[in-house]
């Protein structure tokens, strides 16, 4: 992209800082966005030498210390959130057979919560530099929708070449489909809905069983180890969720079901006729990881809606937004730009940014370093040349604990 | 916008009704962006019998008009997408890789909810595509949106014709990886060099076929048997029929205009991931003259897509290109490629040109008039200027800002889309019902039904 360089860079000290990443920064805002608490005019986040941020502020309260690099833009938000993605896993190029960078979908097997997304995710991937340039700063990323069970998700940061250095949390939640995007055709199971859930259910009692042997086996006679199983004990046990994506009101019913037979952490993915069992989401407590706006209404989702966001939230369902998955181009999408169309069609400004920060943060449990921007948090800020969802503005920075991951403006 | 609504309400007709072919109506207080004009203030925009007869700050309203009062909206032509694929659509099948003969227009199903959607994003006119998986799918088909009275009975009414009364439209041809067939199953190329090497033996073929019809002058006993296949090419040759050719790499794009110096047809280049590598090549091709006299050049309709990939081809897809082509100096014009890209956001695709460097004015030329120059349409529609088709949209605002709303979509002076109207606003944002197929109301046979005793 060699016309990208001739594009002046609008961030002082870019140079200096790509270089010394662990340099303590200074960024100013006209308005920052702390998201848990009030907007700031004149803002001051200062993020320290450990990447962590030490002050918030506006301007007359905290004052840049010598030696830090000064930034500026025009809005600062926290570094945004993609709620559900399979960045990492699908690679840019698609085409399993020639290009080798589509790992997100195991077709062996249909149950296979034994995959981990730690296994899969290429941090090198274009696509997550890509995301990262419109200020995407952490993923909750995994195997794809289409198999019942096709594995378990992790969290991400957007940085990194090697997932060690990107990992936030493995083991986030264990990924399940209930729709006919998991059926097979033939004599393949499950090639029903009822089979589908049919299967689901006998697999969790099994790892209820399972448990059950482990708890009663004696020290020297341990129950041989099954990591399918395993999985599923750990979303019994509560350590970590099912996200079940559904989108007919039918289906989404049927996860209800389950999570009440079971017991289980349920949430929600997809959910295109959400707005249409709205107050039983709302009543069950349980969150919806909501399909991007600009999903293409067909298949499951042929009911999709563009004020989906809006109308959950009213009825009380907590909402966050995630960039999904479809098999075809984009091959990611931008979850800013997703809650942008939900924003504008009575979302609003204000609960979309939540949808992208603090909400995704609290749920996938990681609220005590990302979704906003507070002292003792990571140092992930996103900035832009004005309200980060209009179409024609720019994401002029980003910084992943404190360090300036990306400059030019996108 | 309520405004508006206070006066429309009062003075629309039921659907069905030919209001605007009896009344003039005129919107006053606009804002309005001719495109091949300035940008009014405050303007008047009159339609009469279908087509624009006034436009301007300072334009008289006739006293027999119909008046709404548009203060405080922003009026645009209607859009011209150049490559959509709406309408429950196929053209060629895996019988062959070029099958010019084959027309689109006779598979698509007017009552496509496809078409609502495209309205309820202020499409007006589009050329309907078959797919690349082809060296030539088949015919596209120029089509108006003429939805004022519900979904058209047949398709021959959403056609657009020459004034010969001929139906428009172009041939669809492809390369890179989507028409290569690996294995070569019924003909098909395995490679770039065969997919080059069969499109210059079927033009060849016709270049025969054109040349022994020249031959047989008035005797039709030495007329060579019919060819519809062929026929289509002759056009193509002729400048009759344009080219509509998809491709991404930059090698592919010079393999087009390499082909179209060598059987002189004029091409439109579509998608074109990877233009902004050969921007000047592309701006300074000439090749064969257009309607016009001038040279018709390689003109460009690309598209966003809000992330790169999908395939190696179209990695380097990046919403740069339309800056670049436009810096460069090629026409361009962006598609919605429908559904690759949702035909209810076209306005956004032009804004995220312009984050990515395009100017607003090529932006919004590129969503309109430049597109009907690419289907020889642009004495009729992509611009408000008397004389042209009344096909415009009423903006709630700034066409590029995001919370700006298509209000009303007029094609040929007939209202085709109000969101103010439920059903209407249901296909513009989606919901129960809003993906499937019109169906036919069987108003009459209410009373079968129930002597049925169901």
């Amino acid at each position: 992209m060699r016309f990208l360089t001739t594009i002046p860079c609008a961030i002082i000290g870019a140079a200096l800082v790509l270089s010394t990443a662990s340099a303590q920064v200074a960024v100013l805002g006209e308005r920052v966005h702390t998201v848990t608490g009030p907007i700031i005019e004149n803002g001051v986040v200062l993020i320290d030498s450990d990447g962590v941020i030490e002050a918030v502020g506006s301007a007359a309260q905290v004052a840049v210390p010598d030696g830090y690099a000064v930034f500026e833009a025009a809005v600062v938000t926290p570094g945004l959130i993609d709620g559900r993605s399979t960045v990492g896993l699908t690679g840019m190029l698609n085409g399993e057979d020639q290009t080798h960078d589509q790992d997100m979908l195991e077709r062996s097997s249909p149950i296979q919560p034994e995959l981990s997304a730690v296994d899969a995710y290429n941090p090198l991937e274009p696509l997550v530099a890509y995301l990262r340039s419109f200020g995407i700063t952490t993923v909750h990323t995994g195997h794809a929708p289409g198999e019942l069970i096709s594995g378990r998700t992790a969290i991400m940061k957007t940085t990194g070449t090697t997932v060690r250095e990107a990992l936030v949390r493995a083991d986030v939640a264990v990924a399940a489909t209930l729709d006919p995007r998991a059926l097979k055709s033939g004599a393949k199971a499950p090639g029903t809905r009822g089979k589908a859930v049919a299967m689901l259910r006998q697999q969790l009692i099994k790892a209820h069983e399972y448990q059950g042997k482990i708890d009663a086996a004696e020290d020297d006679k341990p129950v041989a180890r099954d990591l399918r199983l395993e999985a599923l004990t750990g979303v019994l046990a509560g350590e970590h969720a099912l996200l079940l994506t559904v989108d007919r009101a039918q289906d989404i019913d049927s996860a209800l079901r389950l999570a009440d037979e079971f017991g289980f952490e349920l949430w929600l993915d997809s959910c295109a006729e959400g707005p249409l069992v709205a107050d039983r989401i709302a009543a069950a407590g349980v969150p919806v990881f909501l399909h991007p706006a600009m999903a293409r209404p067909w298949g499951e989702m042929r009911n999709a809606s563009m004020r989906s966001a809006a109308v959950l939230a009213d009825a009380g369902v907590t909402v966050s937004m995630q960039s999904g998955y479809e098999g075809y181009v984009p091959k990611v999408r931008v979850v800013l730009f997703e809650a942008a169309i939900y924003a504008s069609r009575g979302f609003g400004r204000e609960r979309a940014l939540e949808a992208l920060t603090i909400t995704p943060a609290r749920l996938l449990g990681v609220d005590d370093r990302v979704g906003s921007i507070e002292v003792g948090k990571d140092g992930d800020l996103a900035l832009y040349d004005g309200d980060p969802f209009e179409y024609t503005s720019h994401c002029v920075g980003v910084f992943i604990e404190g360090e300036l991951v990306s400059s030019d403006p996108r | 916008m309520l405004r508006l609504f206070a006066v429309v309400a009062a003075c629309f007709v039921p659907a069905g009704t030919s209001l605007a072919q009896s009344t003039p109506a005129a919107f006053t207080n606009a804002r309005i962006i001719t495109i091949t004009g300035d940008t009014i203030d405050g303007g008047t925009l009159v339609v009469h019998d279908g087509e624009i007869v006034a436009v301007g700050d300072g334009v008289v309203v006739p006293s027999d008009a119909d008046v709404y009062d548009a203060a405080g909206l922003t009026i645009m032509p209607g859009l011209v997408d150049t490559h959509s694929h709406i309408g429950g659509i196929g053209a060629a099948d895996g019988s062959g890789p070029i099958q010019p003969g084959v027309r689109v227009f006779d598979s698509i199903n007017p009552r496509s909810s496809g078409f609502k959607r495209a309205l309820a994003g202020g499409l007006t006119t589009l050329n309907i595509m078959p797919g690349s998986g082809h060296l030539s799918s088949g015919q596209t088909v120029y089509a108006k949106l003429r939805w004022a009275e519900g979904p058209p009975t047949s398709v021959d009414d959403i056609a657009v014709r020459d004034d010969s009364g001929a139906m428009m439209g172009g041939l669809k041809m492809a390369n890179g990886t989507n028409s290569i067939r690996t294995g070569g199953a019924n003909g098909f190329p395995g490679t770039r060099g065969k997919s080059a090497y069969l499109v210059r033996e079927r033009f060849l073929k016709a270049q025969e076929y054109r040349d022994a019809i020249e031959r047989a002058g008035d005797d039709v006993s030495k007329l060579p048997a019919r060819d519809l296949g062929l026929e289509a090419l002759v056009e193509v040759m002729s400048g009759a029929r344009i080219v509509h050719h998809h491709t991404h790499r930059a090698d592919d794009i010079m393999t087009v205009l390499r082909l179209a110096d060598e059987f002189g047809f004029r091409v439109v280049l579509h998608h074109v991931s990877e233009a902004w590598v050969v921007a000047d090549e592309i701006a300074a091709y000439e090749g064969v003259d257009g309607p016009d006299g001038e040279p018709w050049g390689a003109p460009c309709s690309i598209i966003l897509i809000d992330s790169p990939g999908g395939k190696l081809e179209a990695a380097s897809l990046i919403l740069e290109t339309g800056g670049v082509l436009e810096k460069a100096g090629a026409q361009v014009a962006i598609h919605t490629d429908d559904w690759i890209t949702d035909s209810r956001l076209f306005l956004r695709y032009a804004a995220l040109a312009v984050r990515a460097g395009m100017s607003r004015e090529a932006a919004l030329r590129a969503l309109t008039i430049e597109g009907a120059r690419m289907l020889d349409m642009s004495d009729r529609v992509g611009s408000l200027e008397v004389g042209k088709d009344a096909d415009f949209v009423l903006l709630s605002g700034d066409p590029l800002a995001l919370d700006t709303r298509v209000l009303q979509t007029w094609v040929e002076g007939e209202l085709a889309f109000d969101l103010s109207d439920e059903d209407d606003r249901l296909y513009a944002e989606g919901g129960l019902g809003a993906a499937h197929d019109i169906q036919p109301y069987f108003c009459c046979y209410d009373h079968l039904i129930q002597g049925s005793g169901h």
